[in-house]
């Protein structure tokens, strides 16, 4: 988009020679260009931009993240700003008290950071590697699943339901993720399968 | 949505009944600024509360939460008798004329074929007369008494507005200005657009009450047409979207059905939908289903699936109850009956009603997997925070994982808006620590699975071993992957039938949309309805051209719209019989004399002709319907039923309790407070603040900051009566839990008269807990009832009965 592009460019032109070019050119004076050269450079230079849409609800408004580093070229990016997408045909660039602190959900203390279990009877969470928490989780599957899966009701049918396990999806995530989850639960004969629609 | 958020701006009345837009979408609620400003459009508020979008309505009236059917049939009746009807629209496009079966009747709340024990009816009188011609019959001079609309006539008359009042408590005064501005609305030439979230869906009749609408909708002939429609505002980001990808006990993607263990082959299961047309000419596109299915069972089961085995129909797991809903699956678990539960960015602690009853069905389970990128209530179940979540962790033998995962700003991928936009985003940071996508772990799940079943054996392990999982690292499928499998893709080459040197679709390319799936194998669709999101043109999720040629709103290279990038649906409906549009100004599309044109994809076959195929093609009447034949288990046509817990007995039907189809489990009957039990004398609804989203910002620190503490609202006169002081602690209990927290006195709520008797409200937002960067409080569903919608089990949030009084504020120790 020219939008985009227009800005991004300039912000990437300007905002380093700001204090010797631009300050110049308007006839500061030394000490005013100093005072400048000072003051912290506007925050979002030299960050990369993407398109994302906010996490909460369905408005969806068009939000532009900001980030130091670039996944695109393999590098780790750390979130710096999250804005409104001026561009967005819905939001138009503004966010409500919830889009508008976005960063920190992304930032907020209590994500999770690794793996954790916690043991019957325990007060407590341990670390676990992914390794040893996937192998139980698929070892409880297997022998829940062999244990009380229901091939055939009473009358003979045939119905290969398994009733013991549930599983409740997210809502948040993306048609891709549920499209995979759908295709691993239903696989097992799960039954017991419902996401946020229901509340 | 029908529309789109944009849309909205095409209106000119706005009514905002059971969701408050202003506050919980308030970006969205933008374009009903919009209206007013450059349409001179109006607003309508109809709540319990004067919240923030009654707040800058040019009307608002109260309404006792849980009476909303009685405000909507009144509506009705009033355009009814005041001749407020677009008929030129009723006739031709819903089933007005339409011909009821002898037999059906309704009398004092209930239908013909109740069957009390059961709390079920046996539905066989609710269907049309069908003529020798094995079509309906109809009558266009609506004559018969027996048509559709007279038996409306008939069913909305006891709704007058002193009966309005009398269930509603809204002041006759004002339902009749509601009536009289809607009214307006019956022109050809203005609109009236619908928007609704929770406040309708979270109750016993949550979907009658939407049918309410709809039905006031059609007659006013605001379906299809621009500023129009039924908006439902939605809650998650994809809650849209989970919902058409059939994540849900009973659904395939693309609102096709889990087979019941009484459809035990594919014959069987084919036969009760053949959607059959219902009048001469007209689409029925549901006779397509065997496509979507047999093309949906390819992209699950590949070369496993063929014509032989019946498409791996086997493979499918056979329900032996209408589904295993949430509530019904607590219910099992409380029961001892569930082992291991799986939490993929689901707090259930929180999210679902009774908190006591939750708790200890989570207790009995063996494991219980939590996927999330925060910190939630329900991974924590087992841990003591005393007054907040009172547990002994030793007593509890529940093994929980907690696995982090990436949150939206970490992945890629598409979600799909109210409007039913399918919008891709892309990833801005790295993930924190060691957390992984869902779809990873979603792969790791399912490999370990696999590699146990072929190195074991065990039960039935044909349909973990094929599926089909082809990615190029089947421990890591891309959203690019799993998109192109969702639009559909041709398997084998396909040959004209006339011409067979002429390859129709070639093997190895993507579909360019839905009328390219097949029933014979040699097509494959993960997605019915998503197909055109990425086509051999590319991902059409991720288009980002904000054209809007015409100023109409509609956006059609932004982004991919659900069905066939359709922004609105039932457009063909925004034209009168011949196709020119009600009204010119507003025009969507158009007959040319040949096709259909416009601003929109055309909801119709584009050389379908106007007076031949009516609009609403996925229906096989080709109409709408304002009754609904058998499709809804509580009857078809709303009926006003109290909630469980109610201040009053239900004024039309004293006998009834609830919804009488709504399905309540025998211990939960213990747990509801009798009808007008003085014990629990105040009316309790739960609601969300601006300032936060359900269970997730407490996680935040500025929401947090923002809105720190947990509050409940009540009116001046209740608290003057109580003797609660602004700012004060309160105890509010049910009959299932209790709660503390401050007073909000407000002007906000008001006391309402509802049958002769005073009713006082109690306000009980929904977002604190005991995890997170708020100060702790303790979850709302603590106070809530175990009972959901007849139809579909949304948990009834927005009316139950409390008791409250001034106190010391919790013990905490
Ligand atoms: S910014 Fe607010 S209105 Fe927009 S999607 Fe997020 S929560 Fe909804």
């Amino acid at each position: 988009m020219n939008m985009e592009l227009s800005r991004r460019t300039f912000l990437k032109t300007s905002g380093a020679g700001l204090a010797g070019t631009t300050l110049g050119a308007f006839g500061f004076s030394e000490a005013e260009a100093a005072v400048a050269a000072a003051v912290k450079p506007f925050h979002l230079v030299n960050t990369t931009e993407a398109r994302n849409t906010c996490t909460y609800c369905s408005v969806a408004c068009g939000i532009i993240i900001y980030s130091k580093g670039d996944l695109k070229k393999g590098e780790k990016a750390d979130i710096v700003h999250i804005e409104g997408d001026a561009d967005h045909p819905t939001n138009r660039g503004t966010l409500c008290p919830k889009g508008s602190a976005l960063r920190d959900i992304v930032k907020s203390q209590t994500r999770l950071t690794q793996p954790m279990l916690r043991k019957a009877g325990s007060d407590t969470f341990e670390a676990v590697s992914w390794d040893v928490a996937l192998d139980k989780i698929a070892r409880a599957m297997k022998d829940d699943r062999d244990a009380n899966f229901v091939a055939t009701n009473a009358d003979g049918v045939t119905v290969n339901r398994w009733l013991t396990t549930g599983f409740l999806a997210a809502s948040a995530t993306t048609n891709e993720t549920a499209f995979a989850t759908y295709k691993v639960v239903r696989s097992t004969g799960i039954l017991a399968f419902d996401n946020q629609a229901r509340v | 949505m029908t529309n789109a958020w944009t849309d909205i701006k095409n209106t000119d009345l706005v009514v905002i009944m059971g969701g408050n837009a202003a506050e919980a979408h308030p970006c969205g609620f933008k374009w009903v600024t919009e209206a007013k400003a450059t349409r001179g459009a109006k607003l309508i508020v109809v709540d319990p509360r004067y919240n923030r979008s009654a707040a800058v309505a040019d009307f608002y009236a109260p309404i006792r939460q849980g009476s909303d059917i009685a405000f909507l049939m009144g509506l009705i009746n009033h355009c009814i008798s005041h001749d407020k009807v677009q008929w030129d629209y009723v006739k031709p496009f819903t089933n007005a004329t339409f011909v009821v079966r002898e037999g059906y009747a309704y009398q004092d709340g209930l239908f013909t074929g109740y069957d009390e024990e059961k709390r079920d009816y046996v539905k066989d009188s609710w269907e049309y007369e069908i003529g020798p011609d094995g079509y309906a019959v109809v009558d266009e001079t609506l004559q018969n008494p027996r048509c559709v609309w007279n038996l409306l006539k008939q069913h909305v008359a006891i709704y007058t507005p002193e009966m309005v009042e009398r269930i509603c408590g809204t002041p006759k005064d004002a339902f009749l200005k509601v009536a009289e501005m809607v009214g307006e609305c019956s022109t050809p030439t203005k609109t009236m657009t619908s928007m609704y979230a929770l406040g309708w869906t979270q109750h016993s009749k949550g979907a009658q009450n939407i049918r309410g609408m709809a039905m006031l909708q059609l007659i006013l002939g605001n379906i299809g047409v621009r500023g129009g429609g039924m908006n439902a505002l939605r809650g998650h980001s994809n809650i849209q979207g989970l919902t058409d990808l059939g994540l849900m006990s009973n659904l395939i993607p693309g609102y096709l059905n889990i087979p019941t263990q009484k459809e035990p082959d594919f014959a069987t299961y084919m036969s009760t939908r053949a959607f059959k047309p219902l009048r001469p000419n007209q689409t029925s596109y549901w006779q397509n289903y065997r496509k979507f299915f047999v093309s949906f069972m390819k992209s699950m089961y590949g070369p496993a699936a063929t014509a032989e085995n019946d498409w791996a129909y086997s493979y499918l797991p056979k329900l032996d109850v209408a589904s295993y809903d949430v509530l019904r699956v607590f219910e099992m678990m409380k029961q001892g009956k569930v082992n291991l539960y799986f939490c993929q960015g689901f707090n259930p602690l929180q999210a679902f009603p009774d908190k006591g009853k939750l708790a200890a069905g989570l207790a009995k389970l063996k494991m219980l997997v939590i996927m999330d990128p925060l910190q939630t209530e329900t991974a924590r179940f087992w841990e003591d925070h005393g007054t907040f979540n009172k547990v002994n962790p030793a007593d509890i033998q529940t093994e929980v994982i907690q696995l982090p995962t990436t949150c939206f700003a970490e992945d890629e991928g598409s979600l799909v808006n109210s409007g039913r936009w399918l919008q891709w985003h892309w990833p801005g940071g790295s993930p924190p620590g060691e957390a992984k996508t869902d779809t990873w772990i979603m792969a790791q799940i399912h490999l370990r699975l696999k590699e146990l079943y072929k190195k074991e054996g065990g039960a039935f392990p044909d349909p973990i071993v094929n599926l089909n999982w082809s990615y190029k690292d089947p421990g890591d499928p891309t959203p690019e992957e799993l998109a192109k499998e969702m639009n559909g893709s041709v398997l084998v080459d396909v040959f004209d039938p006339a011409d067979p040197t002429k390859k129709v679709l070639e093997a190895g390319k993507q579909l360019s949309g839905f009328g390219q799936l097949r029933d014979d194998g040699t097509t494959a669709g993960g997605c019915w309805i998503y197909s055109g999101c990425w086509t051999e043109a590319g991902n059409m999720m991720a288009r980002r051209d904000n054209s809007d040629p015409g100023d109409a709103g509609m956006f059609l290279k932004w982004s991919f719209s659900w069905p066939a990038n359709r922004r609105v649906l039932y457009n063909r409906a925004s034209c009168d019989l011949d196709g020119k549009p009600w009204d010119p100004s507003r025009k969507l599309i158009e007959w040319d004399g040949t096709k259909w044109t416009g601003y929109d994809v055309p909801d119709i076959a584009p050389t379908a002709k106007p007076r031949d195929v009516g609009p609403f093609i996925m229906n096989p009447e080709g109409t709408s319907r304002l009754w609904v034949r058998k499709m809804m288990r509580d009857g078809p046509f709303p009926v006003h039923y109290e909630p469980f817990e109610s201040p009053v007995a239900n004024v039309i039907a004293p006998k009834i309790r609830g919804n009488p189809v709504a399905r309540v489990f025998p211990d939960d009957w213990k747990t509801f407070a009798d009808i007008g039990d003085p014990a629990y004398p105040y009316a309790g609804t739960s609601y969300r603040l601006t300032e936060h989203f359900h269970y997730w910002t407490k996680n935040n620190h500025v929401n947090s900051v923002l809105q720190p503490e947990q509050f409940v609202e009540i009116s001046e006169e209740l608290a003057k009566e109580k003797g609660i002081a602004l700012g004060g602690w309160v105890r509010v209990w049910s009959k299932r839990g209790e709660l503390y927290a401050k007073a909000v006195v407000t002007k906000r709520i008001k006391p309402m008269t509802v049958d002769g008797k005073t009713v006082h409200i109690v306000g009980v937002p929904i977002h604190w807990g005991f995890v997170g960067a708020a100060r702790k409080g303790f979850t709302a569903n603590t106070l809530t009832p175990f009972v959901g919608d007849a139809n579909i089990e949304t948990p009834e949030f927005k009316a139950f009965m409390v008791n409250i009084e001034p106190s010391a504020g919790p013990v905490v120790a």
